[in-house]
């Protein structure tokens, strides 16, 4: 593994007594796409922020490529931030706004204007030079406010919310375009979001906070197929969560049967809950079915139907399907054994990959 | 029905202003009209443009009145920038904005019982043995009252301007290299210097026409136009003369106005 860009080293954080991030570890490798993804209050902000300068730990090292840096004042570190409001200079105009950096950095005005326009073009604003800050739309601010961070050619670049504010149809749009831009520069992107399907369109690496601490970390793939506990489950994505019991390696017991699965290396009768997507379940009659539910309601969403339905044990069911069918009726459910994710009650990170490892070859 | 009733609220801001505005205005330029037998003359205007005492007085009063908005500025703007840092920042300004509501006069009499000779400021010379000292009646009384008693409404524009600052922009700025200094100097004082042009505003102009305290605490040795205007309407009973001093003033107000207004268009100069 190349060395990391940043390292977290047990690093704690108090407002007053009241802790909001709890012994964080983690490493960041250069030139990759980060998320850090949770619900307000999770703490991703406080380590944006820690990271940015904006912030000190209450204990705890911050370690950039291999130096400490916690005590380096903000202005002294090779990281910009893309804020949630932009905080573009409303008495500069565009290229003001861009050339704040480069002209702190003493750089001569011939290259200043060459930079400026280069990274107009690279947000696609090019001719914007002399607008007023106050005579851009959204969409525009926002490319303004990454002209103004790449401009300084920043080891990492970091980014707060920064889709927030936009519609929807832009917000699409700016990911594309985000995703792009990371690759083309291949500067290290540590992006800091609550929106857990713009964290799995755009990232290499999604860190998954609660409570203060890195719950799960992996690539998109990994998180979404498996989530290590009911937190994260809930969190990304829509999941059907039910309670079962491991009987071996590869048997599940739920809803008074055995399932085949493909989960192993729990203790026999551990009490555990099991994960199905919606878009896993497939509806078919009620004899060909693993499990008879009856079904509650249907939403027509436009790619598919959303099918909640009921089981003998009252578990609820959600089935994401593109056939229709019809309120009230019993109807069967089919999936494959590998749709079925097995998480047990309080497995750290840790344990949980290492037990991964131990079958999965 | 509907432009009626606006008509209808409209009509107290129109009085008010014919009244004690329009009407106040043109008498003023009225009686500047007529010497102090009653004949219509431009004399009063020449005799002023021709006149060394005068022309120094004017001098005076825009020197003074520059002075005095300095030293506000002086000690108001870090105070204001102190004040916005603080916890309870709003209790703080209050504690400063208090002074205000007490009555002028009130306060300028205050300092006669401070700075006399036998005040407790000499009281406080002689007992540290420093002997006492003439401070009533000098340019350093007149100013330091004055400044005292403006400092508040210079106070109140710088620290709204500052307090409407968006805290990301302080660390944008952070973020893309400047130190505290050069933060303060690209991005705070650009961002408040329409609070400190308010400021200017607010403590230059009534500066321009003191003259209770030019009186009381300069005794009479700054001459300014307001102590002019007063003179001439209550001593000499010259009103023509008095309202084209009036007239000049008013005229220097509006310089002032006009030079600290809010530009619009190209934000920012450039470096």
């Amino acid at each position: 593994m190349a060395n990391p860009i940043i390292e977290f080293k047990n690093i704690s954080k108090k407002y007053d007594d009241n802790p909001v991030l709890k012994k964080i570890d983690f490493e960041i490798e250069s030139g990759k796409f980060y998320t850090l993804l949770g619900p307000s209050g999770s703490g991703k902000t406080t380590i944006l922020r820690m990271i940015a300068g904006f912030e000190d730990p209450t204990s705890g090292e911050i370690e950039f490529e291999g130096h400490r840096i916690d005590l380096t004042p903000a202005n002294q570190r090779p990281i910009n931030t893309i804020f949630q409001d932009y905080a573009l200079f409303p008495h500069l105009n565009v290229s003001q706004n861009i050339a704040f950096g480069l002209e702190l950095k003493k750089m001569n005005k011939a290259d200043i204007k060459a930079k400026v326009a280069e990274s107009l073009r690279m947000v696609q604003l090019s001719g914007y030079e002399n607008r007023e800050i106050t005579a851009l739309s959204g969409g525009q601010k926002q490319r303004i406010a990454i002209a103004r961070a790449i401009a300084n050619e920043p080891k990492v670049l970091l980014l707060d919310e920064p889709l927030s504010a936009l519609d929807h149809k832009l917000r699409k749009e700016m990911q594309v375009e985000l995703r792009a831009l990371q690759q083309r520069l291949g500067i290290t992107f540590i992006f800091v979001t609550h929106d857990q399907e713009e964290a799995l369109a755009l990232s290499d690496q999604i860190f998954v906070m609660n409570d203060g601490r890195i719950l799960q970390s992996g690539t998109p793939v990994d998180i979404y197929d498996e989530p290590i506990n009911h937190f994260v489950a809930d969190f990304i994505g829509e999941s059907n969560i039910i309670p079962g019991t491991m009987t071996a390696d590869y048997l599940v017991h739920f809803d008074h049967k055995d399932f085949e699965c493909v989960d192993a290396g729990m203790r026999a009768d551990e009490p555990v809950e099991i994960v199905i997507r919606p878009e896993d379940l497939d509806i078919t009659d009620l004899d060909h079915g693993k499990l008879q539910v009856t079904v509650d309601s249907q939403l027509f969403r436009g790619v598919d139907y959303q099918i909640t339905g009921h089981d003998s044990d009252n578990h609820e069911w959600t089935i994401n399907s593109i056939h229709q069918t019809t309120v009230g009726a019993n109807v069967g459910l089919i999936f494959d054994p590998e749709d079925i994710h097995i998480m047990r009650f309080g497995e750290d990170e840790e344990t949980f990959d290492a037990r991964l490892d131990s079958y999965e070859e | 029905m509907g432009t009626q009733k606006k008509s209808f609220f409209v009509i107290p801001y129109l009085l008010w202003i014919a009244l004690f505005v329009v009407a106040p205005m043109a008498l003023i330029v009225y009686q500047s009209l007529f010497d102090i037998t009653g004949h219509f003359t431009l004399g009063n205007y020449t005799d002023y443009l021709e006149s060394a005492t005068y022309l120094k007085m004017t001098f005076n009063s825009v020197w003074y009145a520059f002075l005095i908005t300095m030293v506000t500025l002086v000690i108001s703007y870090p105070t204001a920038y102190l004040l916005n840092q603080l916890k309870n920042k709003r209790l703080w300004l209050l504690l400063i904005i208090l002074p205000t509501w007490i009555n002028l006069l009130l306060k300028t009499y205050a300092f006669i019982g401070l700075f006399s000779q036998n005040g407790s400021v000499n009281d406080f010379l002689r007992f540290v043995g420093a002997g006492s000292h003439q401070i009533l009646f000098t340019d350093f009384s007149f100013i330091f009252v004055a400044s005292y008693i403006e400092i508040p409404f210079m106070i109140l524009p710088i620290f709204n301007a500052l307090d409407e600052i968006n805290p990301s922009l302080v660390n944008a700025s952070r973020d893309l290299g400047a130190n505290t200094w050069q933060t303060f100097r690209r991005v705070i004082a650009p961002l408040t210097m329409p609070g400190v042009k308010s400021g200017f505003q607010a403590v230059f102009i009534p500066s321009l026409s003191l003259f209770m305290i030019t009186r009381l605490i300069g005794g009479n040795r700054v001459i300014t136009l307001g102590t002019a205007i007063e003179e001439h309407f209550l001593v000499t009973q010259n009103w023509g003369m008095g309202s084209t001093i009036g007239v000049i003033l008013i005229i220097a107000m509006f310089v002032v106005m006009f030079l600290t207004r809010e530009r619009k268009g190209k934000g920012g100069q450039s470096r």
